[in-house]
C-alpha cells in the first residue's frame, strides 16, 4: 500500500548522509571547530538508528510480551539515567529520583494509552507499544530533567528565604513551596507551548512518519492528539514527582533544609 | 554520647521545677560535609527574663550557636528543650515560632515591606494571628520610619532598613525569645538607640516571660543590654562569669558526662 517513493535504499541514505558535508563545510569556512563533532554526531545518528532498527525488527518478529517489556525497561533506564545528569547542582540520590520519576510517569501514561485509549490487542503489540513509550519517554525526560534542574537551582538561590520562612515557624513544606512553584512552572512551560503550537509551527514526528508511511492524515492526526495528551500528562506527572522526590531528600523531618546536600556538579 | 542511662526521662527531670525557657543540652556541630568541628559541645539555659549578650571574634561560631538553637543545621548530638519539652520534628514549627531568630543579613521576599511583614501570617502556625497593620505602624514609628515605608519595595531597602523590617516582622509574632544576630550592625547611632529602647520595651511588657539573646561586637551595647554575658572563642562557649554554668544548676542527666 505504500507508494514506491516511501521505500528507501542504502543509496538514498548515503545521499542524505552526504549532507553532513554541508555542516562540515560551514564549520570549516566559519572556523567553528565543529567539523569533527559534526562527523562524529552524524556517524552516531546512523549507527544508533540502524542498530535500533535491527533490534526493533527482531522484537517485532519475536513478538513476545516479555521481550517487549524488556526493551521498554532498557529504554526507560537510559532515559531515567539521562534525566538527572543535566543539572548544574546535584544531591545524593538524584539519579534514583530521576529514574523513579521517569519510570512511573512514562509507564503509567503508556499503559493508559495502551489499555484505555487504544485498547490494543495484544496489549504488547510492539509496533505500537514501543514507539508510544519512546515518544512519551523523550518528553518525560525533558520534564524531569528541567524539574530537577530548576528545583535545585531555586533551592540554592533561595536558601536565605527558605531559612527565613523556617525560622518564622514554617513547616518544611511551606518553605519548600517557595522554590517548588517556580521550578514546576518553568518545567511545564515547554509542554504547554508544544500543545499550543502543534500543527501550526510543528508537525510532530509520529504524525509525519505515519503520513509518509501512507496513513491518511486524518487518522494520523487522531493518533497525534492522543499522543499529545499522553505526553502532557506524563511530562507534568514526571516533573511533579521529581520535584517531590527532591523535596523528600533535601528537607528532613525536623523541618530543616539540608542545603549541604546540594553541590555543584564537576564539569565533565 | 548522652549519658541518658542515669535517668531515662530527661524531659521529666527538666520539668520538675520551673524549667528554663530554653535549654540547649550538649549541642555540638560538625561540618556535615568535611567533618571539621565547628562548635564544641555546649550547654546553655535561657531563663525567662534573661537578657543575654554573646560576644566573640568574627568566625568564632556566634551565628552557628544561634542557628543551633533553632536547629537550622544538622546537630551531631545534644537536645533542645523549650519550657522543658524536648524539641523534635513534630513541634519544630512551634519551637521556631516562639524562638525568633533574626539573621544578620535578613532575607526578604519580593514585594513591599508590608507584604514582607504579612508573610509569616500566611503560615499555618500563625493561623488566627492576624496581621495588625496599626501595630506594625507603631513599631515602625518607634524606629523612626514613616507609614509610607510600608509601601517601599524590599529590593530597595538598605541593609539597615532590612534589619529593621526583619525585627518588626518577628515582634509582630509575639515570640518568647529573640535571637538577634548583630541587629544594629548596619544602623546609625540614633536608630541603634531606637532599636535598643524598642527591645527593652518589648522585654518589659510581660516581664519575666520573655528572654533575649543578642550577638554584638559593641562593648557599649553589651553593657547597655546584657544582664548575662556569654563569650565564645575558638568555637567554644566560654564558662559564664558571674553566673553559674547552666550544667551546674541542672543536676540532671544532661551534665552527667560533661
Amino acid at each position: 500500500m505504500s507508494p514506491d517513493h516511501s521505500h528507501l535504499t542504502y543509496l538514498d541514505l548515503a545521499i542524505a548522509a552526504a549532507l553532513i558535508l554541508v555542516n562540515v563545510g560551514l564549520s570549516l569556512a566559519l572556523r567553528l571547530d565543529l567539523a569533527r563533532k559534526w562527523l562524529v554526531a552524524g556517524l552516531r545518528t546512523v549507527v544508533q538508528l540502524l542498530l535500533i532498527g535491527y533490534i526493533l525488527e527482531w522484537v517485532f518478529a519475536v513478538n513476545r510480551w516479555y521481550v517487549v517489556v524488556l526493551l521498554m525497561a532498557v529504554m526507560t533506564l537510559i532515559a531515567g539515567h539521562v534525566s538527572s545528569g543535566r543539572s548544574a547542582l546535584k544531591y545524593p540520590g538524584m539519579g534514583i529520583d530521576g529514574l523513579i520519576s521517569v519510570w512511573i510517569s512514562a509507564w503509567l501514561m503508556t499503559a493508559f494509552g495502551i489499555f484505555a485509549v487504544m485498547r490494543m490487542d495484544p496489549w504488547y503489540d510492539p509496533t505500537f507499544a514501543i514507539p508510544l513509550l519512546g515518544i512519551i519517554l523523550g518528553n518525560v525526560l525533558t520534564g524531569v530533567a528541567l524539574g530537577l534542574e530548576r528545583v535545585t537551582e531555586e533551592l540554592q538561590t533561595r536558601r536565605d528565604q527558605i531559612e527565613m520562612l523556617l525560622g518564622l515557624g514554617a513547616t518544611r513544606w511551606e518553605a519548600f513551596r517557595m522554590a517548588a512553584r517556580p521550578a514546576v512552572v518553568a518545567a511545564m512551560i515547554p509542554v504547554v507551548n508544544a500543545l499550543s503550537v502543534v500543527g501550526i509551527v510543528s508537525l510532530p514526528g509520529v504524525m509525519t512518519g505515519q503520513v509518509l508511511a501512507g496513513v491518511s492524515p486524518e487518522q494520523a492526526i487522531r493518533y497525534q492528539i492522543v499522543i499529545m495528551f499522553l505526553i502532557a500528562a506524563a511530562s507534568a506527572l514526571g516533573t511533579v514527582l521529581a520535584v517531590l522526590l527532591a523535596y523528600r531528600r533535601l528537607f528532613d523531618l525536623e523541618h530543616r533544609f539540608r542545603y549541604w546536600k546540594l553541590e555543584a556538579r564537576e564539569p565533565a | 554520647m548522652r549519658a541518658a542511662s542515669l535517668n531515662p526521662d530527661p524531659i521529666h527531670s527538666a520539668a520538675d521545677s520551673a524549667p528554663p525557657l530554653l535549654r540547649a543540652a550538649r549541642i555540638s556541630r560538625h561540618d556535615p560535609v568535611k567533618g571539621a568541628l565547628l562548635l564544641h559541645p555546649f550547654s546553655l539555659d535561657v531563663n525567662a527574663g534573661d537578657s543575654i549578650v554573646l560576644t566573640g571574634a568574627t568566625g568564632s561560631g556566634k551565628s552557628l550557636l544561634l542557628r543551633s538553637l533553632v536547629m537550622f543545621d544538622p546537630v551531631d548530638e545534644g537536645e533542645i528543650f523549650l519550657k522543658g519539652e524536648r524539641v523534635t520534628g513534630r513541634n519544630m514549627p512551634v519551637h521556631r515560632s516562639h524562638v525568633a531568630y533574626v539573621r544578620q543579613r535578613p532575607a526578604m521576599v519580593e514585594g513591599t515591606v508590608e507584604q514582607n511583614l504579612r508573610l509569616p501570617h500566611t503560615l499555618a502556625i500563625h493561623a488566627g494571628h492576624l496581621f495588625a497593620r496599626d501595630r506594625a505602624l507603631r513599631l515602625l514609628d518607634a524606629l523612626g520610619l514613616p507609614a509610607a515605608f510600608l509601601g517601599k519595595l524590599a529590593r530597595d531597602l538598605s541593609g539597615g532598613e532590612a534589619q529593621l523590617v526583619a525585627l518588626v516582622r518577628v515582634l509582630l509574632l509575639d515570640p518568647l525569645i529573640l535571637l538577634l544576630d548583630e541587629p544594629t550592625a548596619a544602623l546609625d547611632a540614633g536608630t541603634t538607640a531606637a532599636v535598643e529602647s524598642l527591645l527593652r520595651t518589648w522585654a518589659e511588657t510581660g516581664p519575666g516571660q520573655k528572654a533575649m539573646l543578642l550577638v554584638t561586637h559593641s562593648p557599649e551595647q553589651a553593657r547597655r543590654l546584657g544582664r548575662r554575658h556569654l563569650h565564645i572563642s575558638d568555637r567554644r562557649l566560654q564558662p559564664e562569669v558571674g553566673t553559674p554554668p547552666a550544667d551546674a544548676r541542672s543536676a540532671g542527666p544532661i551534665s552527667a558526662d560533661s
